[in-house]
């Protein structure tokens, strides 16, 4: 592997072998970048609750930078296409992939693994890492690679995300690792497919790109699971999601991130939900030093409808900032958006959600939800739903809520014999609950409750 | 060793507001006490404050349970000593199963006793579930009620029941029963009693606390208590409950000279 730098030069070099187009959009990424300044925490109103906790005094947060932040110590790498999976990464991983259909495995943008079972090349699904991907499958990648989601173009429907550009421009730029999937039209995927994404040596740079296309009428499970290997190798993530539910599609993406405590996660996830298509989308966040996401879903088509269920559990100096987008552009389109966040120790957490209804978007049904459960006195949650309606016949509930441990339940649950650890859990277990039974898979269920024990630990 | 609980000189207060003043009690497995008192006398901070809920501040005395002082303990060591309240009024824990806590709660009870427990220290599902279901049927309980959210969206009814259903699965040595009738129509408090008096045997104290007198007509105690004032006034038996049923509590407070608590239950 060749470590780089966020340079020209070694842009050039990674965009050596790929064709003129992508070349030359990783040069017009990498303008945008220059000329953008790095966010100011009291300039710009969106970075105005990110905060890194490890650097910064959180009551004196508005004076200044992400200080703590140096992109230039981040490394970017060679994509190369790797050969059989290494020995640590195997280790953590299901084996031998049971229940899956195909399996991508990647550590520190380099592709190690992959497999697709007979099921999809019977199917004539493309599942394939990104820089293959480029040269097997070009049309597509010009046709959707950052060109109608995530984009570097301002003045899109949601401010949130044309603001964000500094570090969409940078990813731009830089990609490297990720993956297409594409499910040509009226195909099933029966069994999920798995992603699993990995940094391990210190200071890399993590730039994957997801890009899922889902034809008319298909269907498709996608678990994708982004881990260090290490507790305490620094990185860098700064990725994208895009995901297209064409006519009908149906579509379930679930992300869980569990990067470790010294990495900085900056992402934009964008879903385009075609006419009478259906998204299930779920973002699960345990790790990170400080995370940036905006996640938004475009109701395109009329019909459509997109479930958006938030699961985090913060702790120690962790910082999580969130912005969601709903955007209705057509009529008859449904939202349904539930985030439940736990903070312990000093967590820092800000979620800022936007419900979008345009003028054309009559009959529009949009619901947003956030809560917090705070679990100690130095945890602090900032909330602020919004919405912003210009058709008339719509149906939209918003809330938000921010509470301690309730010292009556933990009372309660102790009196019947159960120490406060157990109380505890049980109340937190019961407070994702709601996210929990929305997702409408056993094994992925499974691992979040593993994930939430033990952070409690 | 004895399992009573005694209570000697207990003094408790709310928010620095000294509401139990100098009580003296003691309860003896197999025995069935009421104590009864009008709103404002202390009954829920006693209750409270014997099971150790935080927010009741112990300024002096001393409870005696299984020979242990235990007002240096948590709640649930105290649960695991053989202790049990059932709330006026049991808090929602939405997202929680009855029998996932229950299972818990069961096994963190009597894991001392090493009994049948697998490695997570947990009683074996199966076990569990049947002994649960027996539980449930003798209540009168119906099999959902194990599934669903602890005390959430429960009527006042299935509240007490579930409490009830509680005492029955931990089997404790002494139980508080914090007003278990009230909110409860008259077919409510009858299956309520019913429910309890089953339980009632050699092995188990009961201090039930009470404003009224008609949950009685179903647990019939051998001692009558009122507590008026932070402080028991007097003691009998059964006759001191038809005494209060027939008059109420003016006598009672006009002998003591004391006024009619304003500020509602505390």
């Amino acid at each position: 592997m060749q470590n780089g730098h966020f340079s020209k030069e070694f842009l050039q070099k990674i965009a050596a072998t790929e064709p003129q187009w992508m070349r030359e959009k990783r040069l017009e990424a990498y303008k945008v970048y220059e000329s953008l300044p790095m966010p100011h925490t009291t300039e710009d109103d969106v970075w105005r609750r990110t905060v890194d906790m490890r650097t910064q005094d959180y009551w004196r947060r508005t004076r200044r930078y992400l200080r703590g932040l140096e992109v230039e110590k981040y490394h970017p790498s060679l994509p190369t296409n790797g050969g059989s999976p290494s020995e640590t990464v195997g280790a953590g991983l299901p084996s031998p992939y049971a229940e899956t259909a195909g399996v991508l495995v990647q550590v520190d943008g380099q592709r190690q693994h992959a497999s697709d079972s007979e099921e999809l090349k019977k199917k004539g699904v493309y599942f394939a890492d990104l820089h293959t991907a480029l040269q097997e499958q070009p049309e597509l990648l010009r046709d959707y690679f950052m060109n109608k989601a995530v984009t570097l173009e301002t003045g899109l429907k949601s401010g949130n995300i044309a603001q964000h550009n500094k570090f969409d421009a940078l990813h731009g730029a830089f990609w490297q690792g990720g993956y297409l999937l594409h499910v040509p039209k009226g195909v099933s995927v029966e069994m999920p497919l798995r992603v699993y994404t990995r940094m391990s040596e210190a200071d890399q740079a993590d730039l994957s790109h997801t890009l899922i296309i889902a034809e008319e009428g298909s269907q498709v499970v996608v678990l994708e699971e982004n881990a260090s290997t290490t507790p305490d190798a620094s990185g860098l993530h700064n990725g994208a999601v895009e995901i297209f539910a064409g006519q009908n599609a149906n579509v379930t993406y679930v992300q869980v991130q569990r990067w470790n405590r010294y990495v900085w996660n900056f992402a934009s996830h964008r879903a385009m939900v075609a006419r009478d298509a259906h998204l299930c989308w779920v973002s699960a966040t345990f790790g990170g030093r400080l995370n940036k996401l905006n996640q938004a879903a475009v109701l395109e088509g009329a019909g459509c409808t997109a479930q958006m269920l938030g699961l985090a559990f913060t702790d120690a100096r962790q910082h999580l900032d969130v912005s969601t987008a709903q955007e209705h552009v057509s009529p008859h389109t449904s939202s349904d958006l539930l985030y439940r966040t736990v903070l312990k120790d000093r967590a820092q957490t800000a979620w800022g959600g936007n419900i979008y209804v345009y003028p054309e978007a009559n009959y529009t049904d949009a619901y947003q939800k956030n809560d917090n459960l705070l679990l100690s006195e130095r945890a602090h949650a900032d909330t602020l739903p919004g919405l912003e309606i210009q058709a008339h016949e719509v149906r939209c509930t918003h809330g938000a809520t921010a509470g301690k441990i309730d010292a009556d339940q933990v009372f309660y649950l102790m009196s019947r014999g159960v120490s406060y650890a157990q109380a505890e859990k049980l109340i937190v277990d019961g407070f994702f609950e709601p996210v929990m039974e929305r997702i409408p898979l056993e094994s992925v269920r499974e691992e979040l409750s593993t994930s939430i024990a033990r952070k409690l630990e | 060793m004895s399992k009573d609980l005694v209570i000697n000189d207990l003094h408790i207060s709310v928010q620095g507001k000294p509401i139990i003043k100098g009580l003296n009690l003691s309860v003896k497995q197999g025995e069935i006490h009421a104590l009864m008192g009008p709103n404002g006398s202390g009954k829920s901070t006693l209750a409270n404050g014997l099971m150790g809920h935080p927010l009741y501040e112990i300024d002096s005395g001393e409870v005696i349970f299984s020979g242990v002082d235990v007002l240096e303990l948590e709640a649930n060591e105290r649960a695991k000593l053989g202790l049990f309240l059932a709330f006026q009024y049991p808090t929602a824990i939405p997202g929680v199963t009855l029998a996932n806590f229950l299972r818990l709660a069961v096994s963190a009870v009597r894991a001392k006793e090493g009994n049948g427990s697998d490695n997570d220290g947990l009683i074996p599902m199966r076990e569990f579930r049947g002994e649960l279901r027996e539980k449930m049927r003798q209540l009168g309980v119906d099999d959902s009620f194990a599934r669903r959210y602890l005390n959430d969206g429960f009527s006042g009814g299935e509240k007490k029941r579930a409490e009830i259903l509680q005492l029955a699965m931990l089997e404790p040595k002494i139980a508080i029963l914090d007003e278990t009738d009230s909110g409860l129509d008259i077919d409510a408090v009858r299956i309520v009693g019913e429910s309890v008096s089953q339980l009632i045997g050699p092995e188990l104290g009961v201090l039930i606390i009470t404003h009224y007198p008609r949950l009685l007509d179903y647990i019939r105690p051998q001692f009558v208590h009122i507590l008026l004032d932070g402080n028991i006034v007097e003691s009998g038996g059964w006759e001191l409950a038809q005494m209060l049923e027939a008059e109420g509590y003016d006598p009672i407070r006009e002998k003591y000279g004391i006024k009619e608590e304003q500020n509602g239950e505390v």
